[in-house]
């Protein structure tokens, strides 16, 4: 349960992010998750509604990205997707796979903003 | 009103992965080996650790740890008890250790100066989901398993166990009774990791430990 620590992370660098768009309200987050980064979805949902409170994140949308592990299977040279976390394999070819290509990803990809235009902001 | 999509490609992490890699040039540069064991509470991960301390220090080593847990200081006294310097990190709550609480931890410790150590063990918090996640900026990362919590444990967290440089069995001593059954965890083990060294140990009789002190060795000789 360190969701509370991940969204907290979050809200502290899309707040970063946004003082280049001064007065800007954050609409969604998109992050990439890798399959072993070991985020619960559910988790991350609940404590995302506690820690965005009084941030200009407050009401925002949050999109994962679940991105699958995909190893480098030796034999077959090139990288394959797992089909499940139960077997690091090649599920082609049978053979342990030793080397990730992906699926530990944390990271946010881009945040969806409603900017204030300059006119809008003289009224 | 003008919607935007502005692309960040931010690591969530990024604070800890910095502090990890600032930590992991300083461990290279004292040449101390770091290890940071992680398993589930009651593995006997403090158990397998004072032995490890007693032994490494009857050999000349010179060795140090950091221990956290949620509250008390227990373990940290525990530890002690091998003559070896300890601290406890007391996390109040937190689920994992955190390069930060390491750096502070290392701070102004009399005796336990990285460049007079030869290993540093880090005994994280028992929780074998978040600590997956944050890196100390250890070399070697031990998935500490006991006999009683069921062959299909590295199945159930597989975050864990493949994150994982070495996997450790502990309590052998008692796995017959407790129906053990070795063949599928060890199986287990290497489907989520595969070829990863593992040891079947018991802190109790000191069977396979000496394997494993070898192998420490051996890492610290290859160090930097």
């Amino acid at each position: 349960m360190h969701e509370l620590s991940i969204v907290s992370s979050i809200v502290e660098s899309v707040t970063e992010s946004l003082e280049a768009y001064p007065g800007a309200r954050v609409k969604e987050v998109r992050l990439r998750v890798g399959a072993l980064a070991a985020v619960v979805r559910e988790s991350l949902d609940f404590c995302y509604g506690i820690a965005t409170e009084g941030t200009p994140l407050e009401g925002s949308i949050l999109v994962v990205n679940v991105l699958p592990v995909v190893m480098h299977c030796e034999p077959c040279g090139q990288d394959v997707e797992l089909d499940s976390l139960q077997s690091f394999r090649c599920p082609r070819c049978g053979e342990p796979c030793y080397d990730m290509r992906q699926g530990r990803e944390l990271e946010i990809e881009a945040i969806e903003i409603d900017e204030i235009d300059a006119v809008e902001e003289k009224k | 009103m003008t919607t935007r999509i502005v692309e960040l490609r931010r690591g969530i992490l990024k604070k800890n992965d910095e502090l990890a890699a600032g930590l992991r040039d300083r461990y290279t540069a004292a040449g101390v080996l770091v290890l940071n064991l992680v398993s589930s509470p009651g593995t006997g991960k403090t158990a397998f650790l004072e032995w490890t301390l007693r032994e490494l220090k009857a050999r000349g080593a010179r060795v140090a740890a950091l221990v956290g847990d949620l509250e008390t200081d227990n373990d940290a006294r525990r530890l002690a008890s091998s003559g070896a310097p300890v601290r406890q990190i007391n996390t109040h709550g937190i689920c994992h250790l955190d390069a930060e609480m390491i750096g502070k931890h290392l701070q102004d410790w009399e005796g336990a100066e990285l460049g007079a150590l030869d290993y540093l063990f880090i005994e994280n918090v028992g929780n074998l989901v978040c600590p997956s996640s944050y890196d100390l900026g250890e070399k070697i990362r031990v998935a500490l398993l006991s006999v009683t919590e069921g062959e299909d444990k590295p199945l159930k967290y597989p975050t864990m166990f493949n994150s994982a440089d070495a996997a450790v069995i502990t309590k052998m001593d008692i796995a017959v009774p407790c129906g053990f059954d070795r063949e599928t965890a060890l199986k287990n083990v290497n489907e989520i990791r595969p070829g990863i060294r593992i040891f079947e140990t018991s802190a109790k009789t000191g069977a396979g430990m000496n394997e494993w002190l070898e192998y420490l060795e051996e890492q610290r000789a290859l160090r930097g």
